[in-house]
C-alpha cells in the first residue's frame, strides 16, 4: 500500500539520461520548469511537451510507471480543472445551468493549466526517476559548492540530506513491518472513528520513534567509528567530472531554451 | 478408513492450495515469492521451516494469518477458505498467532503487563479473561514476576524477546509461527527460548511453526521439515528423510547438522551405523548401540 507510491521512486534501467552528471539533471529541470511558467503560449507547451516525450524516450523508464506516478496529483490537478472552469468570468459564456456559468475563456485557461501541471510533475519526476538519491545529493553539493565561500554549510545539508533520503525507505519498511506485527496481535488500523484510529496509530508510532532513534543513533556512532568530521579536507572516491555527453545534453538545453523564447516572440 | 481419517483431519489443517504471491506486479521490482505452495499442516505437528534469506519462508507464514492474501491459490483454515470477502480475519490472527523476527522491535506500552494484555485486548475479552490469559502467557514464555511492572523497554534483548513471545501467546493460539526466534541471541539465550517453544508445545495440543535457517535448532526440536528454496517447496518430511539427502541441501546453499556429516565421516572410515544421525543425542545413542555390539 505504501509501497505503491510510484512518485519519484528511481527507476533503474541503463539509459543515456540516467549515466548524465545530476547537476546537468539538476539545472535541466530547473530551466525546464521555469521555462513552464516564463513561455506559457499554445506553441511553448507543445515544444515542452514534445521536449520531455523525447526525454521520457530516452530515459527508458516505462511510461506507465510514470503515468502511476501522476496518480498522487491527479487530485490537486482536478481542483485546479474545476475552480478555473468556474471562476473565469471572460469571454463568451459557453454553458449556463442554476448558478454554473463556464465561459470559452475559462475552458482555455482550465486545459492551459492543466498541461501545465501535468508537465511539471513529469519534468521534476523524471529527474528523479532517473537519479539515485545518492547522486542527486552528490550533485547539489558539487552544483552550489561555490556557497562554501559565503559559509554555507554546503556538505552538511547535502549529507543530511542523503541520510534523511536513505532513511525514508527505512522507515517505510519499518512501518510495514511493526503495523504487520501489531495486526498479528489483533491491532486495527483501518476501521472505527477518528477518535479512535488516532488511537490505534499508537502501537504503530511508539515503536516505529524507538526504532528511528535507535537506528539514528547507530549510524551516528558508525560515523564516528570511521572518524567522520564533516566536510573539510574530504574526498571522494568518485568526484563527479563532466563527461562530453553532459556538454551534449548541455547544448540540447540551451537549444530548447533558445526555441522556447523564439517561439514566445512568434505568438 | 485411511481416507476417513485424513477427511477427518483436514478440518482440524491448515490447507495451502496451490498458492502464488507475486510482490509488486507490474514495476521494474516484480519478485515472484511464492511458487505453486501445496502444504498440509497437521494439529499438532512441529514443523521446522528452513530455507536461505529470500527463499520466501517470511512470506509463507505471512499468508498463513491472513497478512498476505496469495495473488492466486486458496488458503483453508478448518475447512474455511481465508481468503474469502466474508471471512474473520482479525479473529484468525488470534487463532493463529505469529512471531515476527526481532518482536521485541513492536513493544509499546509503558509495563510489560499491559503490552502483553493488548492481543487480547483486541480480541474483544472481558478484563478477567484478558489479566487470566496474561499471566498465563507470561509464565509460559518465562517471564520472571519481578518485572512485570517495569517498562519492557527497559529489559534486556532476551527478556523483551520473551515478553513479544508472550504477547502473541496471550491470545492463546491453536498455530503458533515464530519467524527466527533466535536470531541475534546468544547461544545460552537461543537455548533457553528453543526449551521453552518445546514445552510450550508438549504441553498443549498446539501446531507450532518454527521459521529458522539453523539447521541444529530444527533437527533437534522438529517432527516434520519443510526446506523451502526460491519460493517453492523444496522438500518436505521427517528431519531424518531431509537430512538424508544433504547432498541437495548443500546445493541450494543449505547444510545438515554436524552430526550428519560426522556420522558420514565415521560410515567411511568403517563404523557403519544404521543411518545418519540428526542429533548429538541421536549419535549418541547410535554409537553406545553399535559399540555394545561389536563389544560382544
Amino acid at each position: 500500500m505504501i509501497r505503491d507510491i510510484t512518485i519519484g521512486q528511481y527507476y533503474p534501467v541503463e539509459s543515456p539520461i540516467h549515466r548524465l552528471d545530476p547537476r546537468v539533471k539538476l539545472s535541466g529541470t530547473m530551466i525546464f520548469l521555469i521555462s513552464l511558467f516564463v513561455f506559457s503560449g499554445y506553441l511553448g507547451y507543445i515544444i515542452a511537451a514534445v521536449f520531455v516525450s523525447c526525454v521520457i524516450k530516452l530515459s527508458k523508464v516505462p511510461f506507465r510507471y510514470i503515468v502511476r506516478g501522476l496518480r498522487p496529483v491527479l487530485m490537486l490537478l482536478l481542483i485546479t480543472l474545476l475552480f478555473n472552469l468556474l471562476l473565469t468570468r471572460e469571454g463568451e459564456e459557453v454553458f449556463s445551468f442554476w448558478i454554473i456559468h463556464i465561459y470559452d475563456e475559462g475552458v482555455i485557461m482550465a486545459a492551459l493549466m492543466a498541461v501545465r501541471l501535468v508537465l511539471l510533475v513529469l519534468g521534476s519526476s523524471l529527474m528523479t526517476f532517473t537519479t539515485t538519491p545518492n547522486q542527486l545529493t552528490d550533485g547539489l553539493e558539487k552544483g552550489l559548492g561555490f556557497l562554501k565561500k559565503i559559509r554555507v554549510p554546503v556538505h552538511e545539508i547535502a549529507m543530511m540530506m542523503s541520510i534523511a533520503l536513505r532513511f525514508i525507505p527505512i522507515l517505510i519498511e519499518e512501518t510495514d513491518k511493526i503495523m504487520k506485527a501489531q495486526q498479528a496481535r489483533g491491532a486495527d488500523f483501518e476501521s472505527g472513528k477518528l477518535l479512535q484510529r488516532a488511537k490505534a496509530l499508537v502501537p504503530l508510532l511508539v515503536p516505529l520513534f524507538v526504532s528511528a532513534i535507535r537506528r539514528a543513533n547507530d549510524l551516528a556512532f558508525a560515523m564516528e567509528a570511521r572518524c567522520y568530521h564533516g566536510g573539510e579536507g574530504r574526498t571522494k572516491m568518485k568526484p563527479l567530472r563532466y563527461q562530453k555527453r553532459d556538454a551534449a545534453a548541455y547544448i540540447i538545453l540551451f537549444a530548447y531554451l533558445g526555441v522556447m523564447i523564439g517561439s514566445s516572440f512568434l505568438f | 478408513m485411511e481416507a476417513q481419517t485424513k477427511a477427518g483431519d483436514l478440518r482440524e489443517c491448515m490447507v495451502l492450495d496451490h498458492v502464488n504471491y507475486v510482490y509488486g506486479a507490474g514495476t521494474a521490482y516484480e519478485k515472484h515469492a511464492l511458487q505453486d505452495i501445496n502444504l498440509v499442516l497437521r494439529k499438532g505437528e512441529f514443523i521446522g521451516l528452513i530455507g536461505h534469506t529470500g527463499s520466501g519462508k517470511s512470506t509463507l507464514v505471512q499468508h498463513l494469518n491472513g497478512l498476505i492474501t496469495p495473488t492466486s491459490g486458496h488458503i483453508y483454515y478448518r475447512g474455511n477458505d481465508i481468503g474469502a470477502a466474508d471471512y474473520n480475519r482479525k479473529e484468525l490472527r488470534g487463532k493463529v498467532g505469529l512471531v515476527f523476527q526481532y518482536p521485541e522491535h513492536q513493544l509499546f506500552e509503558t509495563t510489560v503487563v499491559k503490552d502483553v494484555a493488548f492481543g487480547p485486548k483486541n480480541m474483544g475479552l472481558s478484563q478477567l479473561e484478558t489479566d487470566m490469559r496474561t499471566f498465563a502467557a507470561l509464565k509460559e514464555a518465562g517471564v520472571s514476576e519481578t518485572l512485570y511492572d517495569a517498562s519492557p523497554f527497559e529489559l534486556s534483548g532476551g527478556q523483551k524477546r520473551r515478553v513479544a513471545i508472550a504477547g502473541v501467546l496471550a491470545m492463546q493460539p491453536d498455530i503458533l509461527i515464530l519467524d527466527e526466534p533466535t536470531a541475534g541471541l546468544d547461544p545460552r539465550g537461543r537455548d533457553e527460548i528453543l526449551e521453552r517453544i518445546a514445552k510450550i508445545h508438549d504441553e498443549g495440543d498446539r501446531t507450532v511453526i518454527l521459521v529458522s535457517h539453523s539447521m541444529e535448532d530444527v533437527a533437534k526440536y522438529a517432527s516434520r521439515l519443510i526446506v523451502m528454496n526460491g519460493g517453492r517447496v523444496f522438500c518436505d518430511g521427517t528431519p531424518k528423510e531431509v537430512f538424508e539427502a544433504y547432498k541437495e541441501l548443500e546445493d541450494i546453499g543449505l547444510a545438515a547438522p554436524q552430526v550428519t556429516y560426522l556420522s558420514e565421516a565415521l560410515k567411511n572410515a568403517g563404523i557403519a551405523l544404521p543411518y545418519n544421525a540428526t542429533t548429538v543425542e541421536e549419535a549418541k545413542e547410535l554409537l553406545l548401540a553399535d559399540w555394545r555390539g561389536g563389544g560382544r
